[in-house]
This record gives C-alpha cells, sequence and structure tokens, in this order.
C-alpha cells in the first residue's frame, strides 16, 4: 500500500522497513537523501526544508501512487522532512519492494527524480561562513501535474520498451536473488 | 469576489508576508491576479512576471479562470529531495 508522509519529524528509516515484506517479494530498495555538508565548493553546516505542506502531501500521494501503476512492483513508501536538518540528517526516505530488483531501482529513482521536479518544497542552505541562500530549484510548468514523459532525459534508465524487455545478463533474475 | 493568496520560500521572502488576500473581477485569470498582486507595489513589484501559480493545490495555466474562495498559491521553482 502506498504510504506518503511529509512531516516534521526526524525521519526513522529504519520503520520503513520494520513491516514484513510481501511473499512475492524478491527486492527491497532503499533511498535516503540526506544534508550533505558543501555545495559548489563551499562548506554548508545546514538546511532549512519549507514546504507548500498540504500541496507537498497530496503531490507525494500522486508520485508514489504512479511509481506503483507504472512499474512492477508492490509496495511504495516516501518519506519528506521540512524543517531545519543537520548535516547527516535524512531529508528523504524511499523504500520500494516488489519481485524483481530491475523494477524496484527504476520506481525509486522514479519516485526521488519527481519529488525533485514536483514536490513543492523549498532549501534554505546556511553556509559556515554564516550567509545563506534558497537553493536554485525547477520551475514547476503547467504540466507539472503530468508524469515525465516517457524517454525524458532524467528518466533514461527506464530506456524505450525495446530495451527494458531485451534479455540479457545484465537484467536477468537470479532465482532467490534480490 | 475574494480569495487568499500564498506567498512561499523566496517569493515570501521577496514581498515580505505569506498572505495578502486579493479582491478580483469575477471572471477574473490567474494572469490578472499576477498583474493584479504585482500591481500592489513595493515588494509585490519584486515578483516574476510569470509564477508557477496553484490554484487549490493544482498547478494551472495562467488562463485558468479564478472562482471566489480559491486557494492561489505563488511557487518558487522548487527544490525538494
Amino acid at each position: 500500500m502506498a504510504v506518503a508522509v511529509i512531516t516534521s519529524e526526524p525521519l526513522r528509516v529504519e520503520d520503513l522497513l520494520g513491516e514484513a515484506p510481501a511473499p512475492s517479494d524478491g527486492a527491497r530498495v532503499v533511498f535516503v537523501g540526506v544534508v550533505r555538508d558543501h555545495a559548489e565548493g563551499r562548506p554548508v553546516r545546514g538546511m532549512r526544508y519549507e514546504g507548500y505542506e498540504p500541496m507537498a502531501a497530496e503531490v507525494l500521494r500522486a508520485i508514489v501512487e504512479e511509481a506503483e501503476e507504472r512499474h512492477d512492483v508492490g509496495a511504495v513508501s516516501a518519506l519528506h522532512r521540512l524543517g531545519e536538518l543537520e548535516i547527516g540528517e535524512a531529508s528523504v526516505a524511499i523504500l520500494v519492494s516488489g519481485p524483481h530488483r530491475d523494477d524496484a531501482y527504476r520506481a525509486s529513482r522514479y519516485v526521488i527524480e519527481e519529488i525533485k521536479r514536483r514536490l513543492p518544497v523549498w532549501k534554505h542552505e546556511h553556509f559556515a561562513d554564516g550567509s545563506a541562500r534558497w537553493v536554485p530549484g525547477t520551475p514547476l510548468g503547467s504540466q507539472a501535474g503530468a508524469p515525465l514523459a516517457a524517454g525524458d532525459a532524467t528518466l533514461s534508465a527506464d530506456g524505450p520498451p525495446a530495451t527494458r524487455e531485451a534479455p540479457g545478463p545484465a537484467t536477468r533474475e537470479v532465482p532467490g536473488g534480490g | 469576489m475574494e480569495l487568499d493568496v500564498l506567498f512561499f520560500a523566496s517569493y515570501r521572502e521577496l514581498v515580505g508576508i505569506p498572505k495578502v488576500r486579493m479582491t478580483l473581477a469575477p471572471g477574473a485569470t490567474v494572469s490578472d491576479l499576477v498583474d493584479q498582486v504585482r500591481a500592489r507595489g513595493e515588494t509585490f513589484g519584486r515578483l516574476p512576471d510569470r509564477p508557477a501559480v496553484a490554484v487549490n493545490r493544482t498547478v494551472v495555466p495562467h488562463t485558468h479562470t479564478l472562482a471566489s474562495g480559491d486557494e492561489v498559491a505563488f511557487l518558487p521553482p522548487v527544490a525538494g529531495g
């Protein structure tokens, strides 16, 4: 079942994995985005995340549901943090469970890229020298509610359908492998 | 008709307040609203002339017709994740 949460509380990544996988799951992909200590060569001491909360909650849910619909996966969960974060704190956490790792990785990638493209959230970056700035972002277009078109550069890992279906060592599942 | 306009992040800092109540003519579009907000002068004139605008939490084209009580938000380029 899709989970989408916008919260000002610290993200508990371990809670994501607390629920037992479905019997049909062969892979669980976890992605965690954390605040790093530098940006464009300058030392960073922290980040404040601001969001348009009601809209962010709706958009995150839409993204998670799209990931479930567009990929052969089971459950997708995504958590996004708001507020003041220190270096090393998690700002976003994504869990995708599904039968096979290829689809799970693709669905995870879809969620993070769409978050960056569509979620109404902004980052105020605090530099070590005391200055601060709003991190340059992606303009929301009138198509912002629509999923990425197939073949969009940011999702090239999805590939055209012909590539996705082509058998090959890189995409073949090993029995029992995640 | 009346509606509230919300400003976030850098736009909130530009205008200096998080929310303003606007009175519009019936049938006004988002484009009309943007013009009217920017025409308030001073800090409001610093807003871009074509900001992304959400109406009731969905991004809409500037040709979108507004209704009384709509929740309108001016959204700077997003940077989540």
